[in-house]
């Protein structure tokens, strides 16, 4: 359990060493080293990522929020057609959603085109999607916990005011 | 002409301005610079809060207050030192809202200290204490506190430093800028002294929440028999994230609060109403971001301490604010020219310690109010410094 403060940290930085954890946490360099083995092993840390903002560079990309209405497998449920849509590579992530529809899918393409034809031609047509609802983003405010808005953003205006 | 310089008040004019100005003149004109020097949190203020602000100006609460302050926003003061600190004081009579801490510590000293009388001030310290002092016609006394007490204040030096003249201890615990703390039995030695010689306290104590030890804060007067001798000034800006809202507050024998309230009505009128409401909100929903800043500053602290150490630049472990201070003596250099050097070849900004009194020379200020990634690279940009001197 006092390990799993390492998961945080990680989260919010994977950057962060096993020393420079050991350190914060007041723990071992071994155990800490140890802990993250082990998280990786029984996948519960499942990668390490960069958060990109692509609006800011020359690369295209096009993100799309995807509902989708589905039958359930009478065995199965959910699971089958959300594995084959997982399967994609274009497929950012799948939520099985309580309310309106059943499947949340988020799909990520080089145009608004390549998504809507993704839709159309591997989506739409898998066995037991009885409709789509396509929601185009327009603007990434924030994203996996960051501010990407630049007016928005963090700005260091903490002058050296010695009266502090 | 007009000779300005003959006609302002002397006393203002002789007071020393800060002694580093210069110093940030350097980094202010400098690309890259990674600064180490800030002495305000780098947690923006709480969402909740903020919008409890903006919900009192939408609804177009925009008066003036009670000169003391809201009423409700003293209550709630009163209850969160109750709940944390275990002092009990009455909202009504024993409780002011003031500008920041600072405006408390102003006030404080004015209606305390006559033409003359001498306040005793541990150093290194805030650099507010001297001047205000000096204002109010006071004579400041340093007390010079050094790494081998930690930089605490012992009842020995208190001692040696107490005249017929003396008037006012000044407790500057959790410590700017050395991050010292000092526990309840350090501090019952002090009480002691105090009451031995009748003096009165103004404990400063704006860096409470921000307190590592096991023990947590101590409140000066939460001291058998200090209570009544004590003015605790505290604030949001520190401990709430809510440096420029400018609200604080002081809290003690209500004979003293009253005075201090009269001076307050006059100069200042009341405390910005907006920030107070955004207060009330703070103190009603903010324990939680208290304790979860808390964590964030303990995690950035051991990280810095160990790197500085390990680096050779020996730091005792601070246990409160947000500060840690590293002896330079084994580079060779003094406070500013370590300073200066490190701004100029590796662009890290960080503050002499001499800064905050004679006693600092010899160490440097760091604060650790910046972000793990921030720290890293700073830290690494040091040690690479340090290779080079």
């Amino acid at each position: 359990m006092a390990m799993e403060q390492i998961l945080e940290l990680l989260q919010d930085n994977a950057q962060l060493t096993p020393k420079q954890l050991s350190v914060m946490l007041n723990e071992s360099e071994e155990a800490v080293a140890k802990a993250i083995a082990q998280y990786q092993r029984e996948g519960v840390i499942r990668g390490y990522h960069a958060l990109v903002n692509w609006e800011r560079t020359e690369t295209q990309k096009a993100s799309a929020l995807i509902e989708l209405k589905v039958t359930p497998k009478k065995d199965t449920g959910f699971d089958e057609i959300a594995g084959r849509i997982m399967n994609f590579p274009e497929v950012e992530s799948v939520y099985l959603m309580s309310g309106g529809y059943d499947l949340a899918v988020t799909v990520t393409g080089r145009t608004m085109q390549d998504v809507a034809m993704f839709v159309q031609k591997r989506l739409a047509t898998i066995d037991g999607v009885l409709s789509t609802a396509t929601h185009f983003v327009l603007t990434k405010y924030k994203d996996g916990g960051v501010i990407f808005q630049s007016e928005y953003e963090e700005i260091d205006e903490r002058g050296s005011n010695l009266c502090d | 002409m007009i000779e300005y310089d003959k006609l302002v008040n002397s006393t203002a004019k002789q007071i020393k301005p800060s002694g580093i100005r210069r110093f940030f003149d350097i980094a202010s004109e400098m690309e890259d610079v990674i600064s180490l020097s800030v002495g305000e949190p780098d947690f923006h203020t709480p969402w909740h809060i903020r919008e409890a602000g903006i919900a009192s100006l939408e609804k177009g609460r925009t008066r003036y207050t009670p000169n003391r302050g809201f009423t409700q926003l003293r209550q709630e003061i009163a209850h969160f030192l109750l709940r944390h600190y275990g002092v009990e004081y009455d909202p009504q009579g024993e409780v002011l809202v003031t500008v920041g801490g600072s405006e408390a510590i102003d006030l404080c000293v004015r209606s305390l200290v006559n033409p003359g009388e001498e306040v005793l001030i541990p150093e290194p310290s805030f650099v507010c204490y001297v001047p205000i002092t000096q204002i109010a016609g006071g004579v400041p006394v340093i007390i010079e506190t050094g790494p081998e007490n930690g930089f605490k204040l012992t009842a020995e030096q208190l001692e040696a430093k107490i005249t017929d003249k003396t008037k006012l201890l000044i407790m500057p615990y959790p410590n700017n800028p050395t991050g010292a703390v000092m526990g309840r039995e350090e501090l019952l030695e002090i009480a002691q002294v105090v009451e031995r010689h009748n003096l009165l306290v103004l404990s400063d104590e704006i860096y409470a929440a921000l307190t590592y030890t096991q023990e947590g804060h101590v409140t000066f007067s939460s001291l058998p028999g200090m209570r009544e001798r004590t003015v605790v000034v505290n604030g949001f800006s520190k401990a709430h994230s809510m440096t420029g809202w400018r609200l604080g507050y002081a809290a003690g024998p209500k004979e003293i609060i009253s005075l201090m309230t009269k001076l307050h009505q006059f100069a200042i009128m009341s405390a910005p109403t907006t920030s107070q409401y955004a207060a009330i909100e703070a103190l009603k929903n903010g324990d939680e971001d208290i304790a979860y800043m808390r964590g964030q500053y303990d995690m950035r602290r051991r990280l810095i301490v160990d790197g500085l150490n390990s680096m050779g630049l020996r730091c005792f472990e601070p246990e409160g604010a947000f500060y840690v201070f590293p002896s330079v003596k084994s580079t060779g250099l003094t406070s500013l020219e370590f300073s200066e050097k490190l701004i100029y070849s590796k662009h890290v900004a960080v503050v002499p310690g001499d800064a905050f009194g004679a006693s600092g020379e010899g160490f440097v200020r760091i604060s650790y109010s910046y972000s793990i990634q921030h720290i890293t690279e700073a830290l690494a940009r040091i040690e690479a410094f340090l290779q080079e001197v």
